[in-house]
């Protein structure tokens, strides 16, 4: 029997720093919800939205995957690792944190807002040597079908574990795994998941869903454990889901 | 500082990211950071004064993180040791929080 979450848009945390407005669907920073610190692995959504011009200056992070996908708009990153690169709308980016790495990511337009999904996940390693990577989308792969974003094992050249699927995207130290799909109404989405205990966390970036009962709008948030499939409608033209798979409990390797 | 002071110390490898760390305690209201960046020197600091709260950050491994528990928990039962992710990111108010809410 599965068990459901439901974090409607509204409900989550919002900070409004002028220069960022940031709406956080767990505990993050000032906004503090025992109901809502974490998903499993998934510790981290927040929905970003940088002023033209300003950014995140240079901050530190350790033992974290942080994953960021560029909504509209693109943002420069710069690091102690000697990346500077600009990630922008159809890519994603993601750095496993490990031992510590310092960071700035700044709007790379002076005029035009950029907004971004910044995802922090739990990592299954301490410590590693922090890690960059960024990755083109091909959106036509994701029109009417999942697109593999982000999973453990990409670029293996056999399914691991008698598993029927293959991985592709970039990766993390975890096993998670990340979709995003854009779907034209009526479609039926079946989502298998990928390791036996492991939650899924959906959330709606554009348009409407409808999934076990629930009707997802804009920036809703569900939560669901103890299922092995998902099936989810397509309830508006264009509508657009990002699947995030992670285990519940976390196992340090 | 006033008798409601919150001591929280902070252990990690990496001098740096524990000086952010200890800059945003120090940041907020009634909250004072110590650092360590050893074991021995984390047991040292642990004996000056009352710490409800300890931070284990980068460079510690899990085995190495539960040894230290066991020392600061031999001095005091009552210290709450928890790992702390992120790297004095928006994580580190919210742990603390979370560990306040759960010695109320």
């Amino acid at each position: 029997m599965s068990n459901t979450i439901l974090h409607k848009a509204d409900t989550r945390g919002h900070a409004d720093h002028g220069w960022l407005s940031s709406w956080q669907s767990f505990s993050f920073a000032g906004y503090y919800n025992p109901d809502r610190v974490q998903f499993g692995m998934l510790r981290v959504l927040n929905d970003d939205k940088v002023a033209g011009g300003k950014g995140f200056g240079a901050h530190p992070h350790d033992n974290m995957e942080i994953i960021s996908i560029p909504l509209s708009g693109s943002l420069v990153h710069e690091d102690n690792l000697g990346n500077k690169k600009v990630v922008s709308a159809g890519e994603v980016q993601v750095m496993s944190t490990g031992k510590g790495v310092f960071h700035s990511e700044y709007n790379n337009s002076p005029t035009d807002a950029a907004e971004f999904l910044q995802i922090w996940v739990f990592p299954n390693r301490l410590n590693v040597t922090p890690r960059y990577d960024q990755i083109q989308l091909d959106r036509s792969s994701e029109h009417n079908a999942l697109q593999m974003v982000i999973s453990p094992y990409p670029g293996v050249k056999e399914p691991l574990d008698g598993r029927k699927h293959k991985d592709k995207g970039t990766w993390i130290y975890q096993e998670a795994w990340f979709h995003l799909g854009t779907f034209d109404a009526g479609r039926d989405i079946q989502y298998d998941l990928k390791r036996t205990g492991n939650g899924v966390y959906l959330f709606v970036i554009d348009g409407n869903f409808l999934l076990d009962g629930h009707r997802l709008q804009t920036r809703d948030g569900i939560g669901i454990t103890g299922t092995d499939t998902l099936n989810i409608k397509a309830a508006e033209q264009d509508s657009r889901i990002l699947i995030i798979e992670v285990p519940m409990e976390n196992k340090i390797l | 500082m006033g008798s409601t002071t919150l001591n929280i110390l902070a252990v990690g490898r990496d001098k740096d990211i524990l000086a952010v760390v200890e800059r945003l305690i120090n940041s907020h209201d009634g909250w004072a950071a110590s650092t360590a960046t050893s074991e021995n020197e984390a047991e040292q600091v642990f004996k000056t004064r009352p710490f409800p709260i300890v931070l284990v950050g980068a460079g510690f491994s899990a085995q190495e993180e539960e040894a230290l528990r066991q020392r600061l928990k031999a001095l005091d039962p009552s210290v709450t040791v928890i790992r702390h992710y992120g790297g004095g990111s928006g994580l580190l108010e919210n742990e603390i929080l979370g560990i306040l809410q759960q010695r109320k």
